[in-house]
């Protein structure tokens, strides 16, 4: 088997909008996945049991079925009795759906992390309970949990090809489309080294961002 | 450090005037239990108004459990706590007693500070910031005012300088006389002291002893303090409680519980830790 610069060449203009979609689905994957996991973490402290109880009984579930069930779930049966949506819309929010209830265990053990005596002091000083949260638990918690959440980025990136099975042809799935197209791999090689290219300078990125906020 | 410092309560200005005097802080019928452990058993006692209370007895004996019940840190099982006369974690509806909402609790609440044994410095906020957070967003002053209030209280605790520094970049007494600060910042009517020095080396336990005997000298703070440091609570003590068992053994000024006890118990824990 023999490397043939001109199909990497001819791969290039689909690799490119491969690459668009993979971020795409990454940065608003990684934002839903923030954003929903901080939310269940949070409703999973609730005070009232009809907050506390759906939320952990949703977000175990999701935590242990695979992705892709949950992919084709989003896309097949979801129009049924709810919105229909895009491909790439479907994948991002499945893909943030589904991380967010990693998200959240890491937020979860963030926030028990910091010291009970953080929370008596904020009572001593009667702050009101968002401002507990706002200005002294989570500006804690966000240290301890940058590292795990960063972790997870990288996994949701590894984890996005995925979304190719519902339509979003991210970069691995424009290769493939591609190689089989033209009965060649030359794309596939392509795609494995883009991976690496986004995957190590993100590792880096969080790496950094550890040790600034690590005081 | 002079006797017109920022924290004496501004009485003209306060809604709730403490006479001085009157009775500020009462515990009736009071019970907790820690499981089958019975911390206070039906504790009836009171503070009154200016006064400086030190509570001592061997450990497990419910003196850090009262300053907790009254921080809202703990909830009594049975019984009643009223400071300046209002409930504390009651309300009275229509001539019974329910547990108060969120709102009452805090409103009570803010005439109570409180200083811990591990400080609890928030360590994402400067020290400035640790002490003018409440004053802003609880008592709604503004920046400037609660700036320049936090200033006063940290030269009056000898840290003017250290405004701008982290928790982590001072000592533990350093850390303290800052919790100290904070606690005043919110100008409570009564502070209550947990063990302040417990975690201290000891080297450091004096500078931190030394800026509360000040306090207690030239304010009209009340202060109920936990502590096993028996000649600062000598000094700035009116009253000294001897807690065994979640009941007050006996009560008196420093001079009569320390001179002469009426309890052998007494005797015996003054001679073990003295």
């Amino acid at each position: 088997m023999s490397w043939d610069w001109q199909v990497v060449d001819d791969f290039m203009p689909r690799f490119w909008d491969g690459v668009f979609v993979t971020l795409q689905a990454l940065a608003i994957g990684t934002l839903i996945a923030f954003a929903l996991g901080l939310v269940w973490a949070l409703a999973q402290r609730s005070s009232q049991v009809w907050v506390r109880w759906p939320v952990v009984a949703v977000t175990e579930f999701i935590r242990n079925t695979p992705l892709l069930v949950q992919l084709f779930f989003l896309f097949y049966v979801v129009p049924n009795f709810g919105p229909s949506m895009s491909p790439l819309t479907t994948g991002i929010i499945g893909l943030g759906l589904h991380y967010s209830t990693y998200t959240a265990e890491v937020y979860r053990a963030g926030i028990d992390g910091v010291p009970v005596g953080q929370w008596e002091a904020a009572t001593a000083l009667s702050l009101s309970k968002g401002r507990t949260w706002r200005a002294v638990i989570l500006p804690q918690a966000i240290r301890r949990v940058v590292p795990p959440l960063g972790n997870y980025v990288v996994a949701m990136l590894k984890d996005s090809p995925m979304i190719a099975t519902i339509g979003a042809l991210d970069m691995l799935g424009e290769a493939q489309a591609f190689s089989n197209e033209t009965f060649t791999t030359e794309a596939l090689t392509v795609v494995g080294v883009a991976f690496i290219v986004i995957a190590y300078p993100a590792s880096l990125l969080i790496r950094a961002l550890e040790r600034r906020l690590v005081r | 450090m002079s006797a017109d410092t920022p924290l004496q309560n501004d009485h003209d200005g306060n809604e709730n005037p403490p006479v001085d005097g009157s009775e500020l802080i009462r515990f009736d019928k009071v019970t907790k239990r820690f499981g089958s452990n019975v911390v206070l058993d039906e504790l009836d006692f009171s503070v009154a108004s200016g006064k400086h209370v030190t509570l001592i007895g061997p450990s497990g004996s419910g003196k850090t459990t009262i300053l907790r019940l009254l921080m809202t840190l703990l909830k009594a099982d049975e019984g009643t706590i009223k400071v300046n006369g209002d409930y504390l974690t009651h309300e009275e509806k229509n001539g019974k007693l329910v547990p108060a909402g969120e709102k009452h609790v805090r409103e009570v609440r803010k005439n109570i500070g409180m200083v811990f044994q591990q400080f609890n410095l928030f360590p994402n906020m400067k020290v400035l910031r640790n002490i003018t957070e409440a004053p802003v967003t609880v008592l709604g002053l503004s920046k400037d005012e609660a700036d320049q209030r936090a200033r006063e209280l940290l030269d009056m605790v000898g840290l003017g300088d250290k405004a701008d520094a982290y928790p982590t970049q001072l000592s533990g007494g350093q850390q303290q006389r800052v919790a100290i600060a904070r606690a005043l910042a919110m100008r409570p009517q009564v502070l209550l002291l947990d063990e302040v020095t417990s975690a201290l080396d000891p080297e450091l336990v004096a500078g931190v002893l030394d800026v509360l005997r000040d306090i207690a000298h030239t304010t009209d703070i009340t202060m109920l303090c936990v502590t096993h440091e028996m000649n600062f609570a000598r000094d700035i003590s009116d009253q000294v409680l001897m807690f065994d068992s979640g009941r007050v053994l006996e009560s008196g000024t420093p001079e009569k519980i320390f001179g002469d006890p009426e309890h052998d118990r007494t005797r015996e824990f003054l001679s073990a830790v003295l």
